[in-house]
């Protein structure tokens, strides 16, 4: 792996147009980067699909259990938060100005299209992608990264490819979760506060403002939170050598990183929901 | 080379060549440990390479087992050219040569059973059957039995480096570079890891009793000089040829003087 981040360290900015060009081209270098990390990792899983099965499905179901199932409580948990606290409130505001029409709408610009999958990301981001970081930094620095080269093992198969499709399909499952339990909280509020809203009306209010292309836009939006995620981490943890020392910048740097990338995603697709 | 008879049977080719070769560091991207590097390593030799610390030892071998190509100049293994290619095409010959990690640089997450597992469970070369009976025999071979389900983490570092030699094992190469294979071991474990060395080179039932073409690296000479055949020295940046035992001893380089004697220098 040949990539390079390279940043040019400079006392206190003496120019602010060199400052910001340093940054500018600092950041040019890590988009770079991380896009030919992106790119590689996607060529070794297409390329290497069928081998190592053995060994590279069960790290996979690992995977899975880390960033999904085992985040299960606490999205549930939060979910129930989400909906007790802000879509039961948002629920009896609506019904004492009289705008229970928009309800359905509302919920699902607000819980479905946006909160749900950046709020799963987050949490799957804090528990998952750090001890990415850290697992793959300490695993690089103490040269087990060689180890497994050595062996003919390609190490973005078994470390990176895993874990990309884990926290893929962990970041989806977990955002269905806790968009299904936020709206069932979120009428329980409702309900608890003595708003004249009928399951039937609150659900039906639901169906009609979601759209094919939601679900459609949800799978790719949650898809590409957990591919971002774990790349961005596994980048930082990998893809350059890095003494002990230097593990925990990285997590800093690639949490930071993947919040970024993760918000400028879900950017653009509000320009897709503006489009489609 | 000559040939023994007048079968029309090519000679073998170098089981390992470098022509030229400037090695890089492993950890520092920018730095170049040894320059212009010559080695021809024929199949059957067993070569002790000295050199103190940091003069370039575990990056010299790491690029004669092809993780790390050279920055300049060439590197054969059994003939082939290890530069760039396609993986199906180079991988082969790659895994023909093994390297035991100076400490192991076993994988911690996993047990030590699974450690000496990946590589064959990864390559899936053998049924599932052969491969468990091969694991136990890498494990019986190395005494860590009684450590199987433990991490690597639970163990004594000279017992990582044990794990290092069975793992290494485990896909039968033909050559074995070893990486300071006694740094911090205490008599007995020299002991135990010079005699597997001599076995593995005469030809150990582990790989079928076919004799193996060794290296080793060491900052000492001593325990090498009646055991391997080649040698050679890392010293400021170049990698020297040195012959056989004879020349060995009678170097005149103050450092192979002082590598042959370091064992003096514990004895007042």
């Amino acid at each position: 792996m040949e990539i390079s981040t390279r940043s040019w360290k400079a006392p206190l900015p003496r120019s602010y147009v060199d400052f910001f060009g340093r940054k500018l081209i600092g950041f040019l270098n890590i988009v770079h980067g991380l896009g030919a990390f992106a790119l590689i990792t996607l060529g070794v899983m297409f390329t290497k699909f069928r081998t190592a099965r053995p060994v590279i499905h069960p790290l996979v179901v690992n995977q899975i259990s880390q960033s999904g199932v085992q985040l299960l409580p606490m999205i549930l948990f939060l979910a129930l938060a989400l909906g007790l606290v802000i879509i039961g409130q948002t629920v009896s505001l609506l019904n004492r100005v009289g705008a229970n029409a928009y309800l359905g709408t509302i919920m699902v610009t607000v819980v479905v299209r946006e909160l749900g999958p950046l709020l799963t990301a987050l949490i799957v981001l804090s528990r998952a992608g750090t001890a990415n970081v850290i697992e793959l930094g300490t695993a690089r620095a103490l040269g087990e990264v060689e180890a497994l080269e050595v062996l003919g093992i390609d190490p973005i198969h078994y470390l990176v490819v895993p874990r990309v499709v884990g926290m893929a399909l962990g970041v989806f499952s977990l955002t269905v979760y806790l968009i299904l339990v936020a709206l069932v909280s979120g009428y329980l509020w409702a309900f608890l506060q003595n708003v004249p809203l009928t399951p039937g009306d609150y659900f039906r209010q639901l169906a009609e403002s979601l759209r094919g292309r939601d679900f459609v836009l949800l799978a790719l939006k949650t898809w590409a939170f957990g591919v971002i995620i774990a790349t961005v981490t596994c980048f930082y943890g990998l893809a350059q050598p890095l003494r002990l020392e230097e593990v925990s910048r990285a997590a800093v740097r690639a949490v930071a990183q993947s919040v970024i990338v993760c918000v400028l995603v879900d950017a653009l697709f509000i320009v897709i929901y503006l489009v489609a | 080379m000559k040939t023994p008879d007048s079968s029309p049977t090519p000679p073998l080719p170098p089981a390992l060549e470098m022509i030229g070769a400037t090695i890089g560091s492993l950890v520092n991207t920018d730095a170049v440990v040894v320059e212009l590097a010559n080695w021809k390593m024929e199949v059957g030799d067993y070569w002790a390479i000295g050199g103190l610390q940091a003069s370039g030892k575990s990056d010299f071998l790491a690029t004669a087992a092809g993780i790390m190509p050279p920055l300049r100049g060439a590197l054969r293994v059994f003939g082939q050219e290890l530069g760039l290619g396609f993986e199906h095409e180079l991988m082969p010959t790659r895994l023909r040569v093994g390297l035991v990690f100076d400490g192991g640089r076993l994988l911690s997450h996993l047990t030590i059973l699974e450690n000496i597992a990946l590589p064959i469970r990864y390559h899936q070369r053998h049924a599932s059957a052969e491969a468990e009976a091969r694991i136990q025999a890498l494990l019986d071979l190395t005494g860590l039995e009684a450590w199987a389900d433990r991490t690597p983490g639970a163990m004594r570092r000279n017992l990582q480096q044990r794990v290092g030699l069975a793992r290494a094992l485990a896909l039968k190469p033909e050559l074995l570079l070893l990486d300071n294979p006694l740094s911090g071991l205490d008599p007995r474990d020299s002991a135990w890891w010079l005699d597997i060395i001599d076995q593995l080179c005469a030809g150990h039932s582990i790989m079928d009793g076919r004799p193996m073409t060794l290296a080793v690296t060491d900052d000492n000479f001593a325990p090498w000089r009646d055991r391997a055949r080649q040698f050679a020295l890392l010293k400021n940046k170049s990698f020297m040829l040195l012959g056989g035992r004879a020349e060995l001893l009678a170097s005149t380089d103050p450092l192979v003087q002082e590598l042959l004697h370091t064992e003096q220098l514990a004895m007042p």
